[in-house]
């Protein structure tokens, strides 16, 4: 079963009289399930595809299909739907509401898309227990370390159960172990809930964790291949 | 902490408190205009209400009964039968009601009024001697000699200005000239027995009472009348009160029962004048607040632009968004509209008792025989009008920020730092 099929995505930016190339001609498919790693260069599209896939921005030209919606032809409102309860989102860092508790964070997302109370209350805690954050569930963010910050926007974007999850650079803040143990968490979550990942980074490490490897250049994909999950243990690279 | 309080609530309340010394300061400019408004709301109702109460008390009282001709027509002519035995029977009648009420039935005419030496046209009211005292001020005004007690008396008490005028003092003669109802030949003389001073010249100049029994006689009236006066114990109890009297009045088809408004219509329309004066200073000091409401929360939006991008990536509509920065203006209009209320009528109601009064006031008050204080009058129209208005320009004024958010792209907002 497919998770997403992009076609030919085309997206420029104007800055001044200068148009620059965010994606040239992007076409992947990526199955359901998949663990998917966008690598490449500063500048070579990787943010731009991602916001493309989560429908947070529209390219110029080409299609997009999650599950079987054509989400390049959604209107704002039915877009909005979509990311609330078929994508979840994991950026670089600052991605929790600073006044909210990581349980609130969590519960968030879930009061938009109309929860009760009680099976709030019941998924949050699972989730933050599965995640590692046990116990701290009622602390703010600015009381939470930068790995567990990500550990909770994590619980977040998984929460409702997506189809997808998008992760930009998640480990870009963090230090080497946190940032292993963190993709030893998206791996064991794809695992056991069968949700696709797709993630942005440079870190050759984490790298490592992908099914399956997609270079880019220039708004091009360069290289596309499956590879064995194979983590460098804790403490080393 | 309670899990029931709606998440979006909760983050409103909080958001309020990232920057405290900000929201303090604009809740601040609520209490302080809130405060400030019903203050001077409930002063200027009791200014008003002190005001209308002086007016009315002078002379034309709550209510009046007229022939129906009358109070477009002030004519002699225009007048009707039994004025006494029907304010007899009014103020009886109010009486075994439990109304407190009171009633004094008077004549009007006019007259050419001579002394030895000069000659003047006068406003000739007659009176009630025993009830006059208690629907007018006028009575009380007499500062020299004495009132009449006697309903026949051939008496007179005049203005201070028109016994200056006439060069007469108490115990002189004055020749009274008119014509009688009949349209006879009215003449009669009459000692003065009274000087009053009501601080109003015009009607120290312009105006006598004669007793109303002397008056019939002189104007050939009969048993006839102009008006009878009836006054409430308090404003507001005047439409009740005129309720009361018109079906007592019931069977006299040529009467009618006019209330204040329509007796002295000018009074109305120079508290109208006022009220409109007075309200385009609180206009300002409204759209003051509603400024400061408008740039705390476009500050407020603007700085976290970059978390409502993550909030829209999350799926969040522009809507709930908005309704957010909506929420914590309620949340800070709700606590500027309390405090300022509670403490503006704390103040209003403090004043109620002791009385407010400025610099110069006793002076002037004891020039013009008015009060020496304002006792601002509270209600909840006094209260709640002025934090009210604010209350509704801080929710309008947010709607600008939070309608900015219907034009926020996720991507660049969260690109924004
Ligand atoms: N909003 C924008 N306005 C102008 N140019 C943009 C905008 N967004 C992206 N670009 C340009 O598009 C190209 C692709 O950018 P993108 O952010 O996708 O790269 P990236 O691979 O994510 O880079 P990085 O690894 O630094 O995050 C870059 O040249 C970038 O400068
Ligand atoms: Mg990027």
């Amino acid at each position: 079963m497919t998770s997403i099929v992009c076609k030919d995505l085309c997206k420029t930016f104007q800055q001044g009289d200068e148009t620059i190339i965010g994606l040239d001609n992007v076409s992947i498919t990526i199955e359901r399930g998949d663990f998917v790693c966008l690598s490449g260069p500063s500048g070579s599209g990787k943010t731009t595809l991602l916001n493309a896939m989560g429908g947070l921005d529209t390219p110029d030209s080409g299609e997009i299909t999650i599950g079987d919606v054509r989400i390049d032809e959604l209107g704002k409102g039915p877009l909005a739907d979509m990311r609330l309860h078929n994508i979840g989102f994991v950026f670089q860092a600052y991605n929790l509401i600073p006044v909210l508790t990581a349980r609130e964070n969590v519960e968030f997302v879930m009061q938009v898309g109309g929860m009760s109370a009680a099976e709030r209350s019941k998924r949050s805690f699972k989730i933050l227990k599965e995640v590692g954050l046990e116990g701290m569930e009622d602390r703010r963010p600015a009381h939470l370390s930068g790995g567990q910050q990500q550990r909770v926007a994590v619980a977040r974007a998984i929460v409702s159960q997506p189809t997808l999850v998008l992760a930009d650079e998640p480990t870009a803040n963090l230090d080497t172990v946190t940032s292993s143990q963190l993709m030893d968490l998206l791996v064991e979550l794809n695992q056991h809930h069968n949700i696709t990942f797709v993630i942005a980074t440079h870190d050759i490490r984490v790298m490592k964790y992908a099914k399956r490897l997609i270079k880019m250049e220039d708004g091009k994909i360069i290289s596309d291949e499956a590879q064995s999950q194979s983590p460098i243990p804790l403490g080393e690279g | 902490m309670s899990t029931s309080l709606n998440i979006g609530i909760r983050m409103a309340w909080r958001n309020l408190w990232r920057h405290k010394r900000r929201t303090w300061l604009t809740i601040g400019a609520m209490i302080f205009s809130n405060l400030l408004l019903v203050f001077l709301i409930s002063l200027q109702f009791g200014s008003y209400r002190m005001m209308i109460d002086n007016t009315l008390k002078t002379y034309t009282g709550h209510l009046q009964v007229q022939h129906k001709e009358y109070n477009d027509n002030p004519k002699i002519r225009n007048s009707f039968q039994d004025i006494v035995p029907l304010a007899d029977k009014v103020r009886k009648q109010l009486g075994s009601a439990g109304i407190t009420a009171w009633v004094a039935a008077r004549g009007v005419a006019f007259a050419m009024t001579s002394s030895e030496q000069r000659s003047y046209g006068l406003q000739i009211i007659g009176v009630e001697p025993q009830y006059e005292v208690n629907v007018s001020t006028l009575p009380g005004l007499v500062n020299k000699g004495r009132y009449f007690t006697d309903f026949n008396a051939e008496e007179i008490v005049i203005g201070s200005v028109l016994a200056r005028n006439l060069r007469v003092d108490i115990g002189d003669e004055l020749t009274l000239l008119g014509s009688g109802r009949d349209g006879s030949f009215a003449a009669g003389v009459v000692i003065v027995t009274g000087i009053f001073d009501s601080g109003n010249a015009d009607v120290d100049r312009s105006m006598a009472q004669l007793p109303l029994g002397y008056f019939q006689s002189l104007f050939s009236m009969g048993g006839q009348g102009h008006n009878i006066v009836i006054n409430a114990e308090d404003l507001t109890l005047v439409s009740a009160l005129q309720n009361e009297v018109s079906s007592i009045l019931g069977e006299r088809e040529e009467l009618s029962l006019l209330d204040w408004n329509r007796l002295q219509p000018g009074l109305q329309q120079a508290i109208q004048a006022d009220m409109a004066s007075a309200w385009f200073m609180y206009i300002i000091l409204i759209v003051l607040v509603a400024f400061s409401v408008l740039n705390t929360q476009l500050m407020s939006v603007l700085e976290r632009t970059r978390e409502f991008g993550i909030m829209m990536a999350l799926g969040l509509k522009p809507a709930r968004l908005g309704t957010l920065v909506f929420t914590e203006t309620f949340i800070m209009s709700s606590l500027g509209l309390a405090i300022g209320a509670a403490l503006g009528t704390a103040l209003a109601w403090y004043l109620s008792i002791v009385g407010f009064t400025y610099p110069g006031m006793e002076e002037m008050a004891g020039k013009f025989n008015l009060p020496d204080r304002i006792y601002p009058t509270l209600s909840l129209l006094s209260i709640f009008l002025g934090p009210g208005i604010v209350f509704l320009c801080s929710l309008l004024a947010s709607l600008y920020p939070a309608l900015r958010l219907f034009f926020l792209q996720p991507v660049s907002a969260m690109r924004a730092v």
